[in-house]
């Protein structure tokens, strides 16, 4: 009963006409960053935040529009994996392994409508997982002691490092790269400026804003640049949009167990969507068996992924509300939002400002009905917008990114910074190495210092503190073999790649 | 290869410096003496392991953009900082002409397209931020005096600039 009132709770805060209005809005604008090649999640709403952020929206409102931008952009994001096989981002590169096979069948609108249908029960299962799981583990965080917390942000860069990267060393250095920035600035305890070189613009450190969109978003117009926009806007024709009901009937088991696995692995700290998506397609790949055709454009190959992209994308907000730390990408820039906002999650969040928690919640739960709503009567729209070119969308992703980030100080030095951190960005993805530990590290490495500096504090500098609880040697144990484990598995859990034509 | 290990030398280098720059952080009574160093240098160590990491066993080599990509990059580049410290002297609109112009030409490399989508864009940013969005104060448009010009560019110059 207490999820009740508290659900009651948060639908009081977010349901009223107004909020309703921002769902509906920032869904229709999140399906159409989602959709547009080159735009995804974690991009678009990066942009978004400064602009929502100067508008002078409260937190509640706020936190509405950017969470169904959020979800818009999780469900735009298979249109051009099925129509184009361009994923939008990581996790939708499971999609297209079956979605666009489907699409050159002729079937484009049944594979679109299905893995709507799909992406809806996979997070709103994941919205009432969390309901039911938050609280609880919120209640565990409570034991964590500095200690704790140090094991906790370590376990999360080495999953992510682990899990999202094809070289330990090179996940490693990006999370070094991020924790480095991050100590740049005034210190927290002395009150005196460190490691700024003297430049006064640094004393206020580097707004993880300016990293955000400037390694995601600016990142992007050089590798446009790059290939001169080809391959925009080839793609397969779609003619009719039905609702294929026999579909999603027969999938309706592939899309619980998908749901399941995917939100499992969302919770796993540093995983992500990436690793719902590959474990959800791969698990039913192996029960349909060799004549389940996947691969080849079957309904199950499409509703797996994307049940388990949009779960684990629910899952991922589990410890990012409980413990404040994010499971990938799109989860660190929903973080990076809590923060612009001033609220810090973490336990205390559920006791003390439950109209925000509950709010979120109602407002995902909102965001998906309106999501599942709009999504099948307009998807012909959504397509026509893949056709913007793009000479003209990204310089206009540029400008707008620039407004944002210049509403926040007013200063070219944050540009400068953006950009340098543009050309750093193409630098890092052409050599593999991964950007999302950057952001993690800018993101975290405050709290990750804290934590270090209260721990050492406490125990008078004695290094065995560190592994003094249960808790935190478990965290330690996890953290190295999540390092570790994924070199030697990378032979046998080969991810499959992209078919091309 | 060769990529690899020079970018994991230029890390290697800045994760030394790094490391002498942490080792000479100031502190005082409030923070003991140790504190505010233990952090970064644990960060520099790891860093540099990983730096020495790359340069003896690195991955093969990417697929590098042939030399005129290069250049259209490069330019972007400057396009994009000239930008980024006339936005506050020169305002929204005439930068943005050129800026995103000469962006959409690096794309897509036709003249007259491309001068329609940087006057296209600009306008209709410009309408947007100001009457739909109300930043209106960030968007303005202003006719600096040579002076206000000449500071906002000598940023960019090294030693000039402040």
């Amino acid at each position: 009963m207490d999820i009740l009132s508290n659900l009651a709770l948060g639908f009081g805060v977010a349901l009223s006409p107004y909020t309703l209005f921002l769902a509906v809005c920032g869904c229709f604008l999140g399906t159409i960053i989602g959709a547009l090649p080159g735009l995804g999640p974690s991009n678009g709403v990066a942009i978004l935040i400064p602009i929502t952020f100067t508008l002078g929206l409260d937190a509640t409102s706020a936190l509405v529009l950017m969470t169904s931008v959020y979800y818009g952009a999780m469900y735009g994001g298979r249109i051009s994996s099925i129509l184009l096989n361009i994923p939008g981002d990581e996790p939708a590169l499971m999609t297209t392994l079956d979605g666009y096979p489907m699409a050159k069948q002729g079937r484009a609108g049944d594979a679109l409508v299905l893995s709507g249908v799909a992406s809806f029960v996979g997070a709103f299962l994941a919205t009432i997982g969390l309901m039911l799981l938050a609280p609880s583990l919120a209640r565990v965080a409570f034991l964590f002691g500095p200690a704790e917390y140090f094991a906790l942000y370590l376990l999360a860069f080495c999953t992510l490092g682990g899990m999202a990267s094809n070289n330990q060393a090179k996940a490693a250095l990006a999370a070094c790269i991020g924790l480095g920035i991050a100590t740049i600035g005034v210190d927290s305890s002395s009150g005196l400026p460190r490691l700024t070189g003297g430049n006064l613009h640094l004393y206020d450190g580097v707004d993880f804003l300016v990293a955000i969109v400037g390694l995601f978003a600016i990142a992007e117009v050089f590798f446009f640049i790059e290939s001169h926009g080809k391959g925009s806007s080839i793609g397969v024709k779609l003619d009719k949009v039905g609702i294929p009901w026999g579909d999603i009937w027969d999938t309706k088991w592939t899309m619980l167990r998908s749901s399941a696995v995917g939100f499992i692995a969302g919770i796993l700290p540093g995983a992500g969507a990436s690793l719902g998506s590959f474990m959800a397609y791969m698990s039913e790949k192996s029960i349909a068996g060799e004549k389940g055709g996947f691969g080849t454009g079957v309904p199950k190959g499409v509703a797996a992924p994307e049940a388990g992209n949009n779960a684990a994308a629910g899952g991922a907000l589990v410890p990012m509300l409980t413990l404040g730390v994010p499971g990938s990408g799109t989860t660190a820039v929903l973080l990076a939002l809590l923060m612009t906002l001033n609220i810090t999650p973490g336990p205390t969040l559920f006791t003390d400002r439950p109209e925000v928690v509950w709010g979120l919640i109602a407002s995902l739960l909102i965001a998906n009905i309106v999501l599942l709503l709009m999504n099948v009567p307009m998807v012909k729209i959504f397509v026509k917008i893949l056709m913007v070119p793009a000479w003209i969308l990204l310089p206009g992703v540029t400008m707008i990114s620039f407004v944002g980030i210049y509403s926040l100080s007013g200063s070219y030095f944050d540009l400068l910074m953006m950009v340098g951190f543009g050309a750093l960005g193409y630098i890092l993805r052409k050599l593999d190495i991964p950007t999302v530990p950057v952001i993690l590290g800018i993101l975290l490495g405050g709290n990750m210092e804290d934590a270090l500096r209260r721990a050492m504090t406490l125990s008078d500098g004695d290094v065995t503190y560190l592994f003094s609880s249960p808790i935190a040697i478990g965290l330690w144990v996890a953290a190295i073999a999540g390092f570790v484990a994924p070199m030697f598995l990378r032979n046998i859990l080969k991810k499959p790649q992209a078919i091309t034509d | 290869m060769a990529s690899d290990r020079i970018f994991g030398l230029v890390t290697l280098i800045t994760a030394v410096a790094y490391l002498a720059a942490a080792t000479q952080i100031q502190t005082n009574l409030f923070s003991g003496e140790f504190l505010p160093k233990l952090f970064p240098m644990l960060i520099g160590g790891v860093a540099a392991l990983c730096s020495l990491f790359m340069v003896f066993k690195p991955d093969p080599e990417p697929d590098w953009p042939a030399s005129g990509s290069w250049i259209a990059m490069g330019v972007a580049v400057v396009v994009l900082a000239i930008y980024a410290v006339l936005l506050k002297p020169l305002g929204f609109i005439l930068p943005t002409i050129f800026a995103a112009g000469i962006l959409s030409y690096q794309i897509s490399p036709r003249a007259k397209p491309a001068m329609l989508a940087g006057i296209g864009l600009s306008l209709g940013l410009f309408v947007l931020f100001k009457f739909a969005l109300g930043l209106g104060n960030i968007v303005a448009y202003r006719i600096p005096t040579p002076a206000k010009l000449w500071d906002a560019i000598s940023i960019l110059i090294p030693f000039v600039g402040h």
